[in-house]
């Protein structure tokens, strides 16, 4: 337990991601002699400073949400490092595994099939505190009712099951869940895919004022840029498995310098007159994982691709101002 | 342009359930014009998907429609016999739908299911149907379509299938093209191919489209015109660029506030107070009085129709005197 006393100390950086890899084993073929290797997350560093949100953008097959459940080893990963506070996560387990998942807790993209139908609400939002506290039933009672208070719900609905809810209730409930055992850093997981623009503004806006209240960090996961950027403090496009581009949230959005990043901002149907005739529409689709392309993994949709970028992998350069790009241009 | 293609008025759609009616559509009112492309926008359970399905006869079982009519070069739809019904489905409406994986069927191929709705329509032989068929693949801009045409849908990608889909929609020369949320399910970029080429082929076929989408920003990229809706009912329709940069009705106008924008980055979302009302109340005055800032007491009377300007209907109280009524 020292590491964790000492670690109070609140580093600035909360949770830093080095190098994670995940390789998931494809068996397919006669008797399985042919297993493929689908690399889903390749090589992926970042980090989050305390009670900042860090976005992660990209399309589906794209490992951002992968990503998400290895960080909080929901996922065994393939290789890497995972530190929360300065403690290693991926060196845990047993009662100190247990100990930090309080910490770390996560909010699922689809809230319908994450909350247990047969539940009720005080079950659902009460079970981390039965698995983790020892509190007693009336003490857990007050507990649910408070943290739906906290998430703009009355404590009147604790015995009410699932169906009985709309989708933006659901996901209120699955965000109090996780809040039940008071997180520092909460994985969101396109936690407003589900959901109508108007209900998805009361969300994020209740977790922006959670974010505030209760000193929270995120790592918010979606494939909508526009959306990322409410929320977002700093964003990593990801591509592949690999983060292409990496900067403060307004400097993607001002200055993406990545081709892929131009095109997915380009390609992102827009309200706003002034960003509407500027169109790059990229041909094909994201390549299957299994068999990635060699060099640059953008390079057979690139509309600026040299040869190098065929043959040689690039790597994240910083390119001034924490702006980070993986690209040959 | 000058008589539109389809006009509904006054379109009502009831469902009987345990629970007692559910009123799903409350009189609603459109146009759709020759070479339209018009969008539908609203969100979950405003009734979007059943005026589609409506305009099609294919209203789901339980549901009854009480009143109106669905004007379609002057017949109403509604009055027709199931049987007429099926020689206008496919031939001069057709229907793509939100999921290609299930609107497809997964044990014949790309080729088979084009030309079995061609046989349906404009039978001819079989060589014939095929070229047509490649035609029409290519036409979607698919690549490689002589192979394509003996793929199985579990073959092709997302924005593949929804191509064939597409394809299979056109196959037999309809006058309007229904889409249903057709790239909700697909990545932005693939998104953007396909609302690319919804938008060329709208010119290059002279086809009609009604898109029906929960996301403004579709709309506002692809259509020349939109429809509001809000509990089954019409609150404002008009030009794309009126409707979304002059917004009038209350609804629209929180929708657009509550709807992430670049332009508004770093100003927090605003969400609409108060939830969508149940459907099982018949509805009396305006729908959206309840959650409005800006309600009144007249609200309680069904909204007029006000003109804003040239073809951009609000019905709102608030503007009624804007035409000096």
């Amino acid at each position: 337990m020292n590491e964790i006393a000492e670690t109070d100390r609140t580093p600035e950086v909360q949770v830093q991601v080095k190098n994670l890899v995940k390789h998931f084993v494809q068996r397919s073929g006669f008797l399985e002699r042919n297993p493929g290797i689908v690399r889903a997350v390749d090589g992926v560093s970042f980090e989050i400073q305390r009670k900042r949100t860090l976005g992660l953008v990209g399309e589906s097959g794209c490992g951002k949400t992968t990503i998400g459940r290895c960080v909080l080893r929901l996922l065994e990963p393939t290789a890497g490092e995972v530190t929360f506070e300065g403690v290693d996560v991926l060196g845990l387990s047993g009662r100190r595994l247990r100990r930090i998942r309080r910490d770390m807790q996560m909010v699922f993209q689809n809230p319908y099939s994450s909350l247990d139908p047969r539940m009720t609400v005080l079950n659902i939002v009460g079970e981390p505190l039965q698995t983790h506290t020892s509190l007693n039933h009336g003490r857990i009672r007050e507990r649910v009712v408070e943290l739906l208070e906290h998430v703009g719900m009355s404590g009147d609905h604790i015995y009410r099951y699932p169906h009985e809810f709309s989708g933006g209730q659901l996901q209120r409930i699955a965000v109090a869940r996780a809040l039940a055992l008071n997180p520092k850093f909460l994985v969101l997981d396109e936690p407003t895919a589900a959901l109508d623009v108007s209900v998805q503004a009361q969300v994020i806006a209740q977790l922006m004022q959670l974010q505030r209240d209760l000193d929270l960090t995120y790592l918010f996961i979606s494939h909508n840029l526009t959306l990322v950027h409410y929320i977002s403090d700093t964003i990593a496009v990801t591509y592949l498995g690999k983060i292409i581009e990496y900067a403060e949230a307004d400097e993607i959005f001002d200055n993406p310098i990545h081709p892929y990043t131009q095109a997915l901002l380009s390609a992102t149907p827009s309200l706003d007159r002034e960003f509407r005739q500027q169109r790059v529409i990229l041909g094909g689709r994201v390549p299957d994982p299994a068999n990635p392309p060699p060099g640059c993994v953008f390079h057979p949709r690139c509309p600026g691709t040299t040869d190098q970028c065929s043959k040689v992998e690039p790597h994240l350069v910083d390119v001034g101002g924490n702006h980070l790009v993986s690209c040959h241009l | 342009m000058d008589q539109p293609l389809v006009i509904v008025r006054d379109l009502r759609l009831q469902f009987r359930t345990y629970a007692g009616i559910v009123h799903a559509l409350n009189g609603i009112d459109l146009e759709i014009y020759e070479q339209d492309m018009l969008g539908l926008v609203g969100e979950t359970g405003c009734g979007k998907s059943m005026t589609g399905l409506s305009i099609l006869g294919l209203v789901p079982r339980g549901g009854e429609i009480v009143s109106g009519s669905i004007r379609f070069r002057g017949e109403d739809l509604l009055t027709k016999p199931e049987s007429y019904m099926q020689q206008v489905r496919g031939a001069r409406i057709a229907m793509v739908f939100q999921d290609p994986a299930t609107s497809l069927n997964p044990l014949f191929t790309v080729g088979q299911q084009l030309e079995t709705v061609m046989q349906r329509h404009h039978p001819a032989a079989k060589n014939e149907m095929r070229d047509r068929a490649l035609e029409l693949l290519k036409v979607v801009e698919l690549p490689d379509p002589a192979r394509i045409l003996d793929t199985y849908p579990h073959e092709l990608s997302g924005g593949m299938k929804q191509r064939a889909s597409i394809a299979i929609a056109l196959s037999c020369g309809a006058d309007l093209l229904i889409a249903d949320e057709p790239t909700t399910d697909l990545d932005v970029t693939v998104q953007a191919q396909i609302l690319d080429l919804l938008r060329r082929l709208r010119e290059t076929q002279g086809i009609a489209i009604l898109m029906i989408t929960h996301d403004l920003s579709v709309v506002a990229e692809t259509c020349q015109r939109v429809a509001v809706l809000y509990a089954g009912q019409v609150v404002e329709s008009g030009p794309v660029d009126d409707v979304l940069f002059e917004a009038k009705h209350p609804y629209t106008r929180a929708l657009l506030k509550a709807s992430p924008k670049r332009s508004s980055r770093g100003q927090p979302l605003q969400a609409i107070p108060g939830t969508v009302p149940s459907g099982l109340q018949p509805l009396e005055g305006c729908s959206f009085a309840p959650r409005c800032p800006h309600a009144m007491e007249v609200c309680s009377q069904p909204p007029p129709r006000a003109s804003v300007a040239p073809a951009h209907a609000v019905y709102c109280f608030l503007y009624t005197d804007a035409e000096g009524t």
